[in-house]
């Protein structure tokens, strides 16, 4: 019983690195620009993409590559890619709009997401495809649980990307200066912060971060379509609700705790169909009592 | 004097204008095809509409308004099927039209308390939540066939009814909008705080306006239902949400003409691309993307035309 227990608690842990991942993206830009970034979930999912051809590059030609270096190859390709991906979307659909008001902003964003989703719909075609396995999958155990190299890998890396951003976000002087943007934006472009290049650094980063878990999510379920990044892309972005958005460390908590209500429901409900329904009603439930979030300090607008 | 006149005047339009949609249905003038696109013309003009009572003059922003059409199109479409006898169908129908509405309006009021509490993006992230919540239950509701979607509905809407209620969402919108209450709503808009300052009763309002645009997207959707005669919860997807949206956002917010004008446009543009197959779905997005930027407020702007103002507003 602990065993099984704990084994389901180690899927919901590797599902909810990946949410998690996408969940700070969301998270990162919410904070800078006040403004839902609802595309976040397709660049996941051109991540995936992009992650999948550059695997099928590395593994395609004849040098005999070691397989830790056709993945960090493939994660590096893929986050370059996402990035400039994010950078351009800004750049292009966000930028103008900076001082439009904020819905036409948020319904550029759900205008993006839609464009990528049929844009890839409409180049790939829409059978899906099969990410080509990088890695050999091993089965492992360890006190009764069973677990394969995969689940390792992908909970290790998020949490050693994790780790990272929350150093640079922490430590260096762009974390400083997103923070600080984050904090009173109408002052900072006064004290000499380049706004502009904050913000964009803001999107290359967050959107890196989604590639990875667009690669990482390839590995462990490697059937891949052009609207898989809506549900994924919409469960991230409750993640970043409920542990408050706006809030890195919440976003993290957000993601980890709606994999364990993917994993978790059909245990309790006897049928996987119900996990949208328990996770948008937790949602509401949440916003009705909490509605900053667990972690998001409260708002007050000021006359 | 000049009252009565317009108020002549808009019924004399009103009954031509059905007249030539019963002459035009029923006289073999119009193939099949255009007038199946008309009706979809219509149903999305109640759907924009409604969407714009919200979005455009109350400012806030709804972005499940599909979780509503599917309340009520499922509503009706039970009622029709499984409540009354078939034979019944063609009497009963404005009524079951009006209890798919009222079921919607039920939704809205429900989501309502939650997400007034919130301003703004909390609005979007509720609405939307709701839009996948009625999506999920539909799709775990066997007797309503779930994912495999319901039919056995007869084909009860035509032409007449699509442009009876056209006409009933006009009607009733504009009504709403130049009396005190919408002014209110407009107020909210403007800017909620000074709103309530002057002692307009925001929340209350609020909910007014957002029922009310929930029981025409119902109606909307107890239309579509008996068009199609099939209805599966992947057709009230976010998709159709953002349909609406760009409907809205195209035609002008805050301006019944717009509303008309944008559905009309959007609607006949979607079928005219039909040759191009799956890059016409690209082309919607694009446009979203392409007005927010270069013109947010839409073709009409804030304008509305001379018939739809009352005759207080002109000057």
């Amino acid at each position: 019983m602990m065993a099984l227990a704990l084994q389901y608690l180690l899927n919901a842990l590797q599902l909810g690195s990946v949410y998690a991942l996408i969940a700070l993206g969301y998270t990162m830009v919410y904070g800078i620009l006040t403004m839902i970034n609802f595309a976040h979930g397709d660049i996941f999912m051109v991540g995936s993409y992009l992650a999948m051809w550059a695997t099928l590059f590395l593994l395609g030609i004849k040098l005999p590559l070691p397989v830790p270096l056709v993945f960090l190859g493939a994660l590096l390709f893929t986050m370059i890619l996402t990035a400039a991906l994010g950078v351009a979307i800004e750049r292009l659909a966000y930028r103008p709009l900076r001082h439009a008001p904020r819905v036409s902003a948020v319904i550029t964003a759900l205008g993006v997401g839609l464009f990528l989703e049929n844009f890839t719909l409409a180049t790939i075609g829409p059978e899906p495809r099969q990410m080509p396995a990088i890695i050999p999958v091993q089965q492992l155990s360890w006190a009764g649980i069973s677990f394969t190299n995969i689940q390792l890998l992908i909970i290790i890396v998020s949490i050693i990307l994790m780790l990272l951003l929350d150093w640079l976000v922490r430590h260096t002087l762009t974390g400083m200066a997103m923070r600080a943007i984050s904090y009173n934006r109408p002052i900072v472009p006064l004290m000499g912060v380049p706004v502009n290049r904050v913000i964009s650094m803001t999107f290359a980063i967050g959107s890196a971060i989604a590639g990875a878990g667009g690669l990482l999510y390839g590995l462990a379920y490697p059937v891949l379509d052009p609207y898989m990044g809506i549900r994924i892309g919409w469960w991230a972005f409750i993640a970043a609700v409920v542990g408050g958005i706006g809030n890195i460390r919440g976003a993290v908590l957000g993601g980890y705790l709606l994999g364990v209500v993917e994993i978790f429901t059909p245990v309790f409900l006897a049928s996987s169909t119900y996990r949208d329904f328990v996770a948008f009603s937790m949602l509401l439930i949440l916003l009705i009592f909490k509605p900053n979030g667990i972690l998001g300090r409260p708002t007050f607008e000021k006359v | 004097m000049k009252k009565t006149n317009s108020l002549f005047r808009s019924s004399l339009f009103a009954l031509l204008l059905l007249f030539l949609a019963w002459i035009l249905s029923s006289a073999g003038v119009l193939n099949l095809y255009i007038q199946q696109v008309l009706m979809y013309v219509g149903i999305n003009i109640i759907l924009t509409l409604s969407l714009n009572l919200v979005n455009g003059y109350m400012g806030e922003f709804s972005v499940g308004h599909a979780g509503f059409m599917a309340v009520g199109a499922y509503v009706a479409s039970l009622l029709t099927v499984a409540v009354f006898p078939r034979a019944w169908g063609p009497f009963i129908f404005p009524m079951v039209l009006v209890c798919g509405g009222l079921a919607a309006a039920l939704a809205a009021l429900i989501i309502a308390f939650p997400s007034f509490r919130t301003r703004g993006d909390y609005l979007a992230i509720v609405t939307l939540a709701f839009n996948m919540i009625v999506k999920s239950v539909l799709e775990n509701i066997d007797a309503v066939g779930g994912p495999r979607g319901y039919m056995g509905m007869s084909k009860l809407t035509n032409l007449v009814w699509v442009v009876f209620w056209v006409l009933i969402t006009l009607l009733v919108l504009r009504n709403f909008i130049y009396s005190n209450l919408g002014r209110g709503v407009v107020a909210i808009r403007e800017d909620e705080l000074a709103a309530t300052l002057v002692s307009v009763n925001t929340p209350r309002l609020k909910i007014y306006a957002f029922c009310l645009s929930a029981f025409f997207a119902g109606v909307a959707g107890g239309l579509y239902a008996h068009l199609l005669q099939f209805i599966n919860p992947r057709s009230f997807s976010i998709l159709k949400s953002t349909d609406m949206l760009v409907m809205v956002y195209l035609g002008g917010i805050g301006s019944l003409t717009g509303s008309i004008l944008g559905a009309t446009l959007y609607t006949v543009l979607m079928e005219l691309l039909r040759p191009l197959e799956l890059w016409r779905w690209v082309v919607g997005p694009l446009l979203l993307v392409l007005l927010m930027i270069f013109r947010p407020t839409g073709i009409m702007g804030l304008r509305e035309s001379r018939w739809i103002r009352p005759a207080a507003d002109k000057i």
